[in-house]
């Protein structure tokens, strides 16, 4: 099985649900409208712009303004579709998010583009690794990272459904569809994508399927690790939390910073609830520059790296 | 009614307005009178001359909007929603009390008439600039007001929003930018030069008006005519703490609140 690579023939680009899920909501609802900073080619909103060519408004290379004016639009009666490279849209327009679309609660989609180091070698500046922690604390804005194509589709109808704030943090690094029988998505909860009780790799986005494969690595060494979706950042499914920390020991993987995202969300909750110990797989800061995938070899986030997170783990919970 | 019929009702619910904020902003001790009375023309105007509204239906599809960018002036926009009966005036006095609904920066989902939670600067024009887009799209007859400071045109955001607006030929979108020529510390000028704001908004797209932004008869005219075919952008040249002498001009009242005594002089200059 592929570690850490996104190069495998069977995985998918999950931008080409999101378009397809959006394309088909709106043929439905003309209240949906995309929106923009002259990336309609790395959100893959060209068919979108071609079927409906007077709702996908583009306002140039210009954040805020965007994110402004998708609280304006719902503020018309629109649904918003904010779409945008996730390093810009969070980082840039960050203050929009939260006064104008989070605080103000305001009916818009917020859509990042390319999230984590999908931009490898373009540098830091370009890595939206940081954007769990801006985001987790907008108490209203519901924060949710589809972990394959069928989950982007999901997010995408669910978020359209749903009346207030969404950011959908989506991947161009094409990945496997995960392994689940008979699925259907659930915000707010995590999804078990493999039982066991020995310890819980808590896993978000593109790094699911390999804390899928860690689990099966694991296996084999006779421990049964729980292996949880936590596609929902916001709010916490803190069931799961609470039943996560009762095996005694949790390894968080991420495609993001561990300060403050879904590691740094675990370990203020178990240090709340049910100290356990918590061994956090993801970015520590700044990252040079490199592929993405070496970039996920490098800090662990890979099958053997999530394995030996959580050896870690079982060694420290005594 | 003819729009001059309009002008003495205006002068009487801005007085009221005026006698109202600072009354707030005194039992408060807290607000930003010098921003609210150099404002309190502008709304005035707008609510009791020129916009369409319906304080019963806060939500109705088809109203004037107005966005108050300058969200820290709540002295005139309270007084100015409360005066339009968006809420009754029992609220007024918990202006900042705890859990109030009276923030000391407007909260939508608080308060009846407010279109979007303002505070920090240069947010408000781009949020009006997406509801006019949005009427645009849809080829309603709504039109949408957004007051600026002056200080603020210096927040970089305006200008996305002032390009985006010219670009797309926001017709039923008017900016009015409250040039009282004071920011919280200073002159305008003498801290970020924004002269000439007119050529500057013709460059990005926009019609361009000046108007004295206390005389009502001069704002109901310029605000109630049809819009164009180009976003419309009014530079109202106003007095900061307009209507009290000791408030007139002077930058400290940004943010200052009165003691007795001047609450006292204030309510005697305001008849």
């Amino acid at each position: 099985m592929a570690t850490a690579a996104h190069t495998d023939p069977g995985f998918q680009d999950c931008r080409n649900a999101w378009v397809a899920a959006l394309e088909q909501l709106a043929e439905a609802d003309p209240r949906i409208v995309a929106v923009v900073n002259d990336s309609v080619g790395s959100s893959k909103l060209g068919s979108f712009q071609k079927k409906f060519p007077d709702r996908l408004i583009n306002v140039g290379i210009a954040e805020q303004v965007m994110v402004g004016i998708g609280a304006g639009l719902a503020n018309g009666g629109r649904i918003p579709f904010v779409s945008a490279a996730s390093c810009f849209i969070t980082g840039r327009a960050l203050e929009q998010i939260k006064a104008d679309i989070a605080y103000a609660s305001f009916n818009v989609k917020l859509v990042g583009q390319s999230s984590g180091v999908a931009y490898g070698e373009l540098g830091a500046t370009h890595h939206s690794i940081e954007d769990f922690a801006w985001l987790r604390p907008l108490t209203n804005l519901t924060v949710i990272v589809p972990a394959d194509a069928w989950e982007t589709a999901e997010a995408v109808k669910w978020a359209a459904a749903h009346e207030g704030p969404v950011y959908l943090r989506l991947s161009r690094m094409p990945v496997p569809d995960l392994d689940i029988p008979n699925r259907s998505f659930r915000p707010g909860q995590a999804e078990v994508v493999r039982q066991g009780d020995d310890l819980a790799i808590i896993a978000c986005g593109t790094t699911v399927h390999l804390a899928a494969a860690a689990a099966t690595r694991l296996a084999s060494r006779d421990i049964a690790a729980r292996v949880l979706n936590f596609s929902t950042l916001n709010p916490l499914d803190e069931a799961a939390l609470h039943a996560a920390a009762a095996t005694g020991a949790i390894v968080t993987v991420e495609e993001a910073s561990v300060r403050g995202g879904l590691g740094g969300a675990v370990a203020e909750f178990t240090s709340a609830h049910r100290p356990v110990p918590v061994e956090r797989v993801g970015f520590p800061g700044f990252l040079p520059t490199g592929s993405t995938d070496w970039l996920f070899e490098e800090h662990g986030l890979s099958a053997e790296g999530i394995e030996a997170a959580a050896l870690r783990a079982l060694r420290r919970k005594g | 009614m003819l729009t001059n019929d309009k002008v003495p009702l205006i002068r009487e619910k801005a007085l009221w307005m005026r006698r109202t904020a600072f009354t707030m902003v005194h039992r408060a001790q807290l607000g930003h009178p010098g921003g609210d009375f150099s404002a309190m023309d502008i709304l005035a105007t707008l609510y009791f001359g020129v916009m369409n509204y319906d304080p019963k239906r806060p939500d109705w599809a088809g109203r004037d909007r107005f966005v108050m960018s300058k969200g820290h002036a709540t002295g005139a926009l309270y007084s100015a929603l409360c005066a339009a009966g968006y809420f009754p005036e029992e609220w007024l006095p918990t202006y900042m009390q705890p859990k109030s609904l009276l923030n000391g920066h407007p909260n939508r989902n608080y308060l009846p008439g407010v279109e979007t939670n303002t505070g920090p600067l240069g947010h408000g024009f781009p949020v009006a600039t997406g509801i006019a887009i949005a009427g645009q799209l849809s080829g309603a007859s709504y039109r949408t007001f957004v007051l600026t400071g002056d200080g603020e045109q210096q927040e970089g955001s305006n200008w996305e929003a002032a390009m985006v607006a010219g670009h797309r030929k926001l017709s039923h979108l008017t900016l009015i930018i409250d040039r009282n020529r004071l920011q919280q510390g200073a002159g305008t000028e003498e801290t970020s030069g924004l002269d000439p704001l007119d050529e500057k908004y013709r460059a990005f797209g926009w019609e361009v008006f000046e108007v004295d932004g206390h005389d009502p008869a001069a704002l109901l005219a310029l605000l109630s005519a049809e819009p164009g075919g180009k976003p419309r952008c009014v530079i109202a040249n106003t007095v900061k703490g307009k209507g009290v002498s000791f408030m007139e001009g002077v930058a400290s009242w940004h943010h200052g609140v009165p003691n007795a005594a001047q609450y006292e002089q204030a309510m005697k200059e305001l008849v």
